[in-house]
């Protein structure tokens, strides 16, 4: 049995080397993303401001198909800023080990921190594109309530999500690097299939249920229901009753389970499998 | 107290033939990714390193030195064995490790930092001395693409000796700076010697072994070929060196690049001598015969004989021919053998010297034969000395008396 024993190293290899680790590159990502150019912030709420504008426009004056929603232009925005940190946060963690070789064949640090660091900077973005969809709740006239603050919780839920994930394919791509195309068509399947532009009262009673076993379905869904109110059915509704709730939370956890176990298994040797 | 225990540490790389690293050559060919090269990189590996004590590992490119460090710092996994480290470690592999050109000299610093397992706020308290040490005080809030190569290094090693740890683990760094800047490197080292921390040190700088070390492992082919005293390890080094080069290449090699003339005449051989016969390791100071078999192809007229010693950064350490000699070496016809001998007190310093012999026709421009670095050989000293020879010489120190005026003012 290989063992590499090291005693009287309280930061080396603990959850405070994690944590230095990834809170000092998760401030200097964003201070690099965002110091440099002189509208910073600002470019990175341009792209889900063009994607709401273009599908609003398309699913509003061309297809006549939200406009009789409620609120149709705050549960799209809040989908598609939802939506634009999970795509981000996983597309940027997918080569975020190999694109820093040198970095892992240098230094021994907690591996993760690399992934998590890229999914807490693209929550950083997630933030300021949540009180984009605020202001627009309120000229767009929601009720504003104190279901409002069961965002929080469910923006938690989503980060834990989009970072297990983020874990998980990061891994993967170091010894099999078609997890690059692959996971562009999982995330084309999972925009569509997700209740993002369309709400889940589009989608015929027999397949509701099956649409909400998908995580990303519930975490958007609860947002919405949360943010507009009685409108917008809550996740428990949608799905069909709240024990049935218990599949997505088992994907999830099975999820978790799964991206934990293989980052362990992979970890010692990703240096030298780069 | 051991600092650093590694008993039975085994290290093997799989090395695929061609790396399926796509699903679809996976699933087409899922026998291919068996084959493999297994690599060795390290076998059997023990050794310990004392609290204090500076200690360095030497080897040929591919030995695995670098491998070991790596598994020493955590870096790779070992296979079997294990490594115990008391105390926090330091990894001197890369200079400037997780620098960012986009950023200032104080993030960097920070992110640094935190990589070898020091808080932000402690990086921050700390950047001072940091800078001070790199001597950067003016380029502060420069962004680092903006500072020049030596100035990187120099803060990349200010901030890893920051990291105030019990091991530091050195690769090769030191050989990116100048020669002043190495200088500063070791007196820091040596500091932190005498603060009892410990070193490993990996280089091809046997000189640097031999003056810094308290002791040395040699490594070949991942296994340990030699350890202990630093200058008992080079010199098995030195001497195994020798004699693979020569297993490697025989003595005649046709279409040699490093051999230039028209061939009018050959150098057959040459070796060195002593009292006791042929050699190829020479004690410093004790006669030696250099001498070279000569066969004459064409007649020549007073050709010149004579030979280039250089030592391993290749300064001409000795040069000396029949022509600087002042001889008339005679008229030779085609098929007459000579041998040309240089009787010498190898004044040379300790180390590894190449001996190129060479031919030229009377004029002195035109070669006949000339065999670069022909004849590899060792001088042995008792003791180290930075210049190419070593002089027979003495010191001493006198102190001066000084006038009683002097001695107010």
């Amino acid at each position: 049995m290989a063992t590499v024993a090291r005693t009287e190293q309280p930061m080396e290899g603990g959850i405070t080397h994690f944590l230095y680790v990834t809170s000092t590159l998760t401030a200097t990502e964003f201070k690099l993303r965002y110091f440099g150019s002189a509208l910073g912030y600002l470019w990175s709420l341009l792209r889900p401001l063009i994607l709401f504008a273009i599908l609003y426009t398309v699913f509003t004056k061309i297809f006549r198909f939200g406009g009789d929603v409620p609120h149709y232009a705050v549960g799209l925005m809040l989908g598609i800023v939802l939506w634009s940190f999970f795509a981000d946060a996983t597309g940027a963690a997918l080569p975020s080990f190999v694109a820093r070789e040198s970095l892992l064949r240098k230094v021994s640090f907690p591996r993760a921190a690399i992934p998590v660091a890229i999914s807490l900077t693209a929550a950083a973005n997630l933030l300021l594109g949540l009180l984009v969809v605020v202001g627009l709740a309120v000229v767009d006239d929601v009720p504003v309530t104190p279901s409002w603050l069961m965002l929080v919780p469910v923006v938690a839920g989503m980060l834990v999500f989009a970072t297990a994930f983020a874990l998980l394919i990061s891994v993967l791509y170091v010894p099999l690097r078609d997890m690059a195309p692959i996971w562009e068509v999982v995330t084309q399947l999972l925009f569509w299939g997700t209740p993002i532009i369309y709400t889940i009262a589009f989608v015929p009673e027999r397949a509701r249920e099956l649409v909400m076993f998908n995580p990303l379905a519930v975490f958007i869904q609860e947002a919405r229901h949360s943010l507009i109110g009685a409108p917008v059915p809550s996740a428990a509704a949608a799905i069909g009753g709240t024990w049935r709730l218990l599949i997505p939370l088992g994907i999830f956890a099975l999820l978790i389970a799964v991206s934990t176990l293989v980052y362990r298994r992979s970890a010692p040797r990703l240096a030298e499998n780069l | 107290m051991k600092t650093l225990l590694c008993s039975d540490v085994w290290k093997t790389f799989r090395l695929p033939h061609d790396r399926p690293s796509t699903l679809k050559q996976r699933v087409l060919h899922p026998r291919r990714s068996r084959a493999a090269t297994t690599l060795h990189a390290l076998r059997n590996v023990s050794f310990d390193v004392e609290g204090g004590e500076f200690f360095g590992v030497i080897g040929r490119n591919g030995s695995g030195k670098s491998s070991l460090l790596k598994c020493v710092a955590g870096i790779y996994e070992p296979n079997r064995g294990t490594i115990d480290v008391a105390g926090r470690i330091s990894p001197f592999i890369e200079l400037g490790v997780g620098f960012n050109p986009e950023l200032t000299a104080l993030d960097n610093v920070v992110v640094n930092a935190a990589l070898l397992g020091i808080s932000p706020a402690q990086a921050r308290a700390r950047f001072d001395d940091v800078i001070r040490f790199a001597e950067l005080e003016e380029f502060v809030d420069l962004k680092l693409k903006n500072y020049s190569s030596g100035m990187y290094v120099r803060l990349g090693f200010a901030a890893a000796i920051q990291a105030q740890a019990d091991v530091y683990l050195v690769d090769e760094v030191l050989a990116v700076g100048d020669a002043r800047f190495q200088e500063k490197c070791f007196d820091t080292f040596r500091r932190l010697k005498r603060e009892e921390r410990t070193v490993v040190f990996v280089t091809h700088d046997l000189s640097a072994v031999e003056r810094f070390c308290d002791r040395a492992l040699l490594l070949e082919r991942g296994a340990v070929a030699a350890i202990g005293d630093p200058r008992e390890v080079t010199n098995v080094y030195r001497e195994h060196n020798l004699a693979e080069e020569q297993a490697e290449a025989p003595q005649e090699e046709e279409g040699d690049h490093r051999r230039w003339g028209d061939r009018s005449a050959e150098i057959v051989e040459c070796w060195l001598e002593d009292a006791a016969g042929r050699q190829d390791v020479l004690r410093q100071g004790q006669e030696a015969i250099f001498r070279a078999r000569i066969r004459f192809n064409e007649a020549m007229v007073d050709p010149i004989f004579g030979v280039i010693f250089k030592n391993e950064r290749g300064d001409h350490a000795f040069v000396t021919n029949t022509m600087y000699d002042g001889l008339q070496t005679g008229r030779f016809d085609a098929g007459d053998e000579v041998t040309y001998a240089v009787t010498f007190d190898p004044l040379l310093a300790d180390g590894r010297h190449m001996a190129s012999p060479a031919v030229a026709h009377r004029d002195g421009t035109r070669f006949a034969d000339w065999r670069e670095d022909l004849l590899s050989f060792v001088v042995r000293a008792e003791r180290y000395t930075g210049g190419i020879v070593d002089l027979p010489h003495t010191s001493t120190v006198e102190r001066v008396e000084l006038s009683a005026e002097a001695q107010t003012a």
